[in-house]
């Protein structure tokens, strides 16, 4: 079935100078696969298109559940001169939870 | 075990936050972070205009606030509110608390020293393009580099009652005290991540006590009252994170590791001027209503430089919005837009980016924004940036217009036409760390 990644993680979102920092975490530590298995460094910059420029890497932290986004690009050149309310990547995070997940109904109840 | 509690994430945080931590419960070191990398230019001009500030103005009238009680329970405080003027900072504190100890550490700032560098063959070269710093030599309006935890403690054993610096990095904030009250030694890199790391946790203040916090949000009481961060370090490196008895907000497994991902970058290489802390080390077990607690972390020796923040002008930028209302308030938004540029081409004006976001619509996650097909209303904002201040200036005037000569229902532009305001930019580059000798001085 296909859900929000929300129903199963949370997150914060900052910046870098010009790259976004997001962070996503898993509820319950039997989600840490599925995170690690769907929310894929393609599949987040595909998520938000064009906003971002760069690349974007993922980095894993099994002991705290979560991983971590770096979105390289993607605030309007950073700091004091992007043009874009976001300059900070504040929201992003709930931006990437927004996104659709594929989980089993199994992986998501027991 | 000693108590070190985070009153300020930013100069600009909540007024009332350090009182409280001092007055609601028990602690033995206040610290406070003032300094983002806006603040230092900003503290720069000040300091040109009026060689007697260039220092977190608000930081003063604090401490003359809370000084009494900061005698009475001796509660400790260590800021990095000197700004670019540290000994200034501390003159105005014992104008306001002339029984209080007041210390400084300076060495941090090389505005002056650039040029030195520079002649010596130390390049400053940008570390995200590579650049050397000579390219924007002229418009260099600040310079500084981060400075560590043992400093601070060096600060600290002077007795001093308040420790004031200038760019100390925000995590040596809460690692200084820890430094000091248990003799860690600049080679015990696990203890130093494990202080590292808890001033991570609290360097945004009530960013770790239920601020900000997407997990469960509605549910995270009293926000009014809300409790700002304590920890409750032991000489062997563990912490727990807490709060006081009876405020708002919640310290719970969710909101400390929400922060501990913030900003975090390469969690195996957070990189300080005191040690490469492995944020994926971390063990956080609850420990009670309102407390984690976190252990088993580890660290690795520092690296051989200290990272330099140069600031300098860039150019310029305006940024001006109009709302539209239903029905059709995106298409009206739209053409509006579309009004604005044509009208910039056909004056023969170039900007380095011309921007445009729609609010109520998709500003903050474009493609990834849900779908509204008829919003009640969207705001247009346009933004330019450039080199020249004059082709910024004439953007201001092309939006007002709009109201009568564009798409229908145009409002919202009771401000009138945009400023135009300085853009200063950032520039980090490394430095060998024997460059900066760092020096305490007691303020009389």
């Amino acid at each position: 079935m296909r859900v929000p990644l929300s129903r199963i993680a949370h997150g914060r979102s900052g910046d870098k100078g010009d790259t976004s920092n997001i962070g996503i975490i898993a509820y319950e530590d039997r989600w840490y696969p599925v995170l690690v298995r769907e929310v894929t460094p393609e599949r987040v910059k595909a998520h938000f298109g064009a906003l971002i420029e760069g690349r974007v890497e993922r980095f894993e932290l099994p002991n705290l559940g979560a991983l971590n986004f770096l979105c390289y690009g993607a605030l309007g050149g950073g700091g004091t001169l992007s043009l874009r309310i976001d300059a900070q990547g504040k929201t992003m995070a709930a931006g990437l939870l927004g996104m659709e997940i594929e989980i089993d109904e199994r992986e998501l109840t027991d | 075990m000693i108590r070190i509690a985070n009153g300020q994430g930013f100069w600009g945080d909540w007024l009332e936050a350090p009182v409280r931590l001092v007055e609601q419960g028990p602690i033995d070191y206040l610290i406070l972070d003032y300094l983002a990398e806006v603040t230092m230019s900003i503290v720069q001009k000040q300091k040109q205009a009026d060689p007697s500030l260039g220092y977190a103005r608000d930081f003063p009238p604090l401490i003359g606030r809370i000084a009494a009680k900061l005698k009475e329970r001796r509660v400790r405080v260590v800021a990095n509110a000197g700004g670019v003027n540290p000994v200034a900072c501390a003159r105005e504190v014992k104008r306001l608390a002339p029984e209080l100890k007041v210390a400084v550490v300076l060495g941090d700032d090389v505005y002056d020293r650039v040029d030195d560098f520079l002649a010596r063959g130390l390049e400053l070269k940008n570390l995200d393009t590579g650049e050397p710093l000579t390219v924007i030599r002229g418009q260099i309006s600040s310079a500084n580099a981060y400075i560590g935890a043992f400093p601070l403690a060096e600060a600290l054993a002077t007795g001093a009652d308040v420790v004031i610096a200038g760019r100390s990095t925000d995590t040596a904030l809460a690692l200084g005290p820890m430094v000091h009250e248990f003799g860690w030694r600049a080679d015990q890199y696990d203890l130093l991540a494990a202080g590292t790391i808890a001033g991570h946790i609290v360097e945004c203040g009530a960013q770790c006590t239920g601020g900000n916090c997407i997990a469960d949000w509605q549910t995270i009481p009293d926000f009014a009252n809300i409790g700002y961060p304590i920890i409750e370090a032991e000489p062997d490196g563990t912490f727990v994170i807490t709060k006081h008895h009876g405020t708002g907000g919640r310290v719970s497994l969710e909101t400390i590791k929400e922060q501990l991902l913030y900003e975090l970058g390469d969690p195996q290489n957070y990189i300080t001027p005191d040690c490469v802390a492995d944020f994926t080390s971390v063990r956080l077990a609850e420990d009670g209503p309102d407390r984690v607690r976190v252990s088993g972390i580890q660290g690795r020796s520092k690296t051989p430089f200290l990272k330099v923040s140069v600031s300098y002008l860039y150019g310029y930028k305006a940024q001006g919005t109009i709302v539209y209302s239903w029905p059709d308030a995106l298409e009206k938004a739209k053409a509006a837009d579309a009004i604005v540029r044509a009208r910039l081409a056909a004056l023969g004006l170039t900007f380095e980016e011309i921007y445009s976001e729609y609010f109520g619509a998709n500003a903050c996650h474009g493609i990834a924004a849900p779908v509204n097909a008829q919003p009640a209303e969207v705001m247009l904002r346009v933004g330019v940036r450039g080199k020249d201040k004059k082709a910024v200036d004439r953007f201001t005037r092309e939006l007002i217009p709009l109201v009568l000569n564009g798409p229908p229902t145009g409002t919202g532009y009771g401000d009138g036409r945009p400023s135009v305001r300085e853009v200063v930019a950032y520039w980090p580059a490394l430095i060998p760390r024997d460059e900066i000798q760092t020096r305490v001085e007691v303020v009389e």
